[in-house]
């Protein structure tokens, strides 16, 4: 039995803050759930992927966030609670259908999860989504720890089927990635199977029936706003007429900071939970007792700017202050000792410094940057790629996941990424201002996510260039999760369809397709370089099950290989494919053999062929 | 309970990850909280992973610059680099055992010399337990158990609120059944190591 079906009300586990946030969907009888993965958030679906193998909730990987969204949407429009999560960039691919559906509104209750990353652990970029609860109306919910992240889940479903409306619950990555002690409750029997009730001036927004929908989200706001003044999950704490407004994980420094600085009655804390609409009359109150405000939150003012709004609106002139100069930051996420820092020199409270060795003397280090693994078949596409196109002048769009990380020496295969589907818009782009040549990449789960329209975009107006697919037969980068390519019977799982993609590039019109095996490096640089020289649109697909997953389903077959006596040491291998399985002993190169899996690129580079098996003995 | 502030870094696939999980599972089991972050994603293809261990009464899962009272590092030059989290108390137990960063043969940055390291570290914390625990791991059965190793190690000296009874059971109820034995001798042969 998976763990997070464990019935047993009041027993103490440690989860991650994303199995806690999984479980409370169990606890709160979530029937449908529906995800395109996205870190940090991935554990969250890879949970109840699990769970839905054992019971009848409906688990699925939806080709994006916006497809995710709608699935979510019909399921509890139909009645069944439902729950749809993604990265906080993801929120952006759905937020077509996330605006017009705050419009609309659920039936069931409906919980949208975006997972914010500040500091960019693991994302293109650090945005700040408590604005989408301002841009579409919606509800915004934000947990300071693991155990409140589990037990607003069910919270937020209450609060969506009270107002019919979808309800944002916002996480950080120190919310979905740290673990804590938290206690079950009682697992709650889904209903799940629901009936649609027409009712078309409802949901079908022609502009007659949505000028009625618009009014009828504000008067949800309004009712929202006064849950929000009620909510537990907006609370204060401490005495005193120093105030401190503050949200998420910045909560928890705040805590600390006032108990390390023992200013308990000197500091009065009012934790934001339920932040948009954010309490108004509740914020004012707070105001009205307090000398001078901090404002404590990661990322953007979005709640400085609101208070400093309430206080004019009361004719409060004390001091409100959050991000500045010498305040706080906009940019990366917040730690204990930067939180009580700032906190004393605002309030003038005494403060030890910090202890931090002097660490000038400590020689550089050499750096360790995350790398394309050994024997990956990216880098042995983007090799051939680099050999195909010598002495030309060629742009290399690229896309997100593992291969993004091609773009590093010695490969430096990657010159514009900034979403996912990317390379496929941006490719018809660059190939039509410029005469550079124009090679991109993308994974086969991102060429399903959004890299379609894209290349039959290129087909339609006919740019010159090429698209290379990455086809690794999972999505890699956030933990092997099926798409639409995915063989799911290698995962000894039923009643999945399948899309095979020679015959979908070739459906959209794309006028040269050929597919390759990259570790067979001569016959893909020649593929590669008659692809290159096609006038019009071209398609490569790579295709190489990732040696992480094939290792996981027990598929590899490769033995490892050795450096020869025959080694002249020009090291064209280590210099020119960057292997992780290459290391350096007594100036000559050696191969590990734990981690090659036998995939002999190197081999095949070698001048001196000096790169051999190792005989089993 | 006053705070006791861990901070384990680790070479992706080291299994630091599993130390900090049965760590935890040890506090759990002693109704002592715990609280811990670790970061994935991206940062695990290879690259450097850490993760913070909070015991006692305290709401963060991170630890700053300066405020760990305790350093794990299962790779030498990943202690060095992680010294910033250290103050002149903290205690630091470190694998000697190198794993060169694939920088490294290609040619960009040097290795630090592992004497001069130990001497940096000795010099601006409170003290620096060093073995070689891949040595240890080997001798235990099975080199992917450095990460026991080194928690017999922190074991010994005594500054986690958890006992060592408990990261024992630990290891035996959540570690795969298969390595159990293994992973016991590890931890042992580790917490002799800081010992001596």
């Amino acid at each position: 039995m998976h763990k997070l079906l464990t019935n047993q009300p009041g027993q103490k586990v440690l989860l991650l803050g994303n199995e806690a946030i999984a479980r409370g969907a169990l606890e709160a009888g979530v029937a449908f759930a529906a995800t395109y993965p996205g870190t940090p958030s991935s554990e969250i679906s890879l949970n109840l992927f699990q769970v839905a193998q054992e019971t009848d909730l409906y688990f699925e990987y939806s080709t994006n966030e916006k497809v995710a969204l709608e699935v979510a949407a019909a399921a509890a429009n139909s009645g069944l609670r439902s729950m749809c999560m993604m990265k906080h960039v993801g929120v952006n691919v759905a937020a077509d259908a996330l605006m017009t559906l705050a419009y609309v509104g659920t039936r069931a209750g409906l919980v949208v999860i975006s997972a914010d990353d500040p500091y960019m652990f693991s994302s293109q970029n650090e945005q700040d989504n408590r604005y989408y609860g301002k841009l579409s109306g919606l509800s915004i919910l934000e947990p300071s720890s693991v155990e409140e992240a589990k037990a607003m889940v069910p919270y937020a479903f209450d609060l969506s089927e009270t107002l019919g409306e979808p309800v944002i619950l916002r996480t950080t990555t120190r919310i979905n990635h740290s673990n804590a002690v938290v206690t079950l409750g009682a697992l709650r029997a889904p209903q799940t199977k629901g009936r649609f009730e027409k009712d078309p001036f409802h949901y079908v927004t022609v502009p007659a029936v949505s000028r009625q929908l618009h009014a009828r989200l504000l008067e949800n706001m309004a009712r929202a706003q006064a849950l929000a003044e009620e909510s537990p999950y907006n609370f204060e704490e401490g005495n005193g007429t120093w105030g401190v407004i503050c949200n998420g994980v910045s909560y928890t420094y705040v805590a600390d900071a006032i108990q390390d600085l023992k200013v308990e009655d000197q500091v009065r804390v009012l934790r934001i939970g339920f932040s948009h609409p954010l309490p108004a009359e509740r914020i004012g109150t707070f105001l009205s007792g307090c000398e001078k405000v901090l404002v404590v939150e990661e990322g953007e003012p979005y709640m400085e700017e609101a208070v400093k709004a309430f206080a004019q609106e009361r004719g409060l002139s004390l001091p409100i202050n959050g991000k500045g100069p010498t305040l706080f930051s906009r940019l990366y996420e917040f730690d204990p000792a930067m939180v009580r820092q700032k906190l004393a020199d605002y309030f003038g409270i005494a403060c030890p410094p910090s202890a931090v060795p002097d660490l000038s003397d400590v020689p550089e280090i050499p750096q360790r940057p995350p790398t394309l693994c050994a024997g990956c078949s990216h880098r042995a596409t983007f090799y051939a790629v680099k050999k195909a196109t010598e002495g030309m002048d060629v742009i290399h769009p690229s896309d997100i996941g593992c291969y993004t990380l091609g773009f590093l020496p010695p490969l430096s295969m990657g010159d514009f990424v900034i979403c996912m589907g990317a390379s496929t818009g941006s490719a018809g782009g660059f190939a039509q201002a410029t005469s550079q040549k124009v090679v991109s990449f993308i994974g086969d789960s991102t060429f399903f996510h959004s890299g379609i329209p894209g290349l039959i975009n290129a087909v339609f107006n006919n740019h010159d260039m090429t698209l290379v697919i990455l086809d690794n037969r999972t999505t890699a980068m956030t933990g092997h999760q099926p798409n639409p390519g995915v063989d799911m019977q290698e995962l000894k799982l039923e009643g999945y369809g399948q899309v095979a993609l020679e015959p979908l590039v070739k459906a959209i019109g794309v006028p040269h397709v050929v597919t390759i095996r990259p570790y067979q490096l001569k016959k893909s640089i020649a593929a590669i370089r008659e692809a290159v020289a096609f006038e019009g649109v071209s398609v490569v697909i790579a295709k190489e099950k990732c040696a992480l997953y094939a290792k996981a389903l027990r598929q590899l077959r490769g033995k490892p290989f050795r450096v020869s006596e025959r080694c002249q040491n020009h090291r064209d291998c280590i210099s020119d494919l960057g292997c992780p399985a290459f290391y350096l002993e007594d100036d000559r190169v050696h191969i590990d053999a734990d981690i090659c899996i036998g995939c002999a690129l190197c081999a095949q580079v070698c001048p001196e062929n000096a790169i051999v098996p190792v005989k089993s003995t | 309970m006053k705070p006791t502030r861990l901070i384990i870094v680790a070479v992706g696939g080291q299994g630091n990850l599993l130390a900090s999980k049965v760590l935890g599972e040890a506090a759990l089991m002693a109704d002592i909280p715990v609280r811990m972050s670790e970061i994935h994603g991206m940062a695990q293809r290879g690259g450097v992973v850490e993760s913070a261990m909070v015991f006692g009464d305290a709401r963060s899962t991170i630890i700053s610059d300066g405020e760990a009272d305790v350093l794990v590092g299962f790779e030498p030059s990943e202690t060095l680099r992680a010294l910033n989290k250290c103050n002149p108390r903290t205690t630091v137990i470190t694998n000697m055992a190198a794993l060169p960063p694939f920088t490294v043969a290609i040619g960009r940055g040097t290795y630090p010399d592992l004497d001069h390291l130990k001497r940096l570290i000795t010099e601006k914390t409170g003290r620096l337990i060093a073995f070689d625990a891949a040595e240890l791991a080997r001798a235990a059965g099975n080199i992917m158990s450095v990460n026991i190793v080194l928690l017999g190690a922190l074991c010994q000296t005594g500054i986690l609120p958890v006992s060592e009874d408990m990261v024992r059971r630990a290891i035996e109820t959540r570690t795969k059944a298969a390595f159990v034995d293994t992973n016991l001798k590890a931890f042992d042969l580790g917490y002799q190591a800081a010992v001596a």
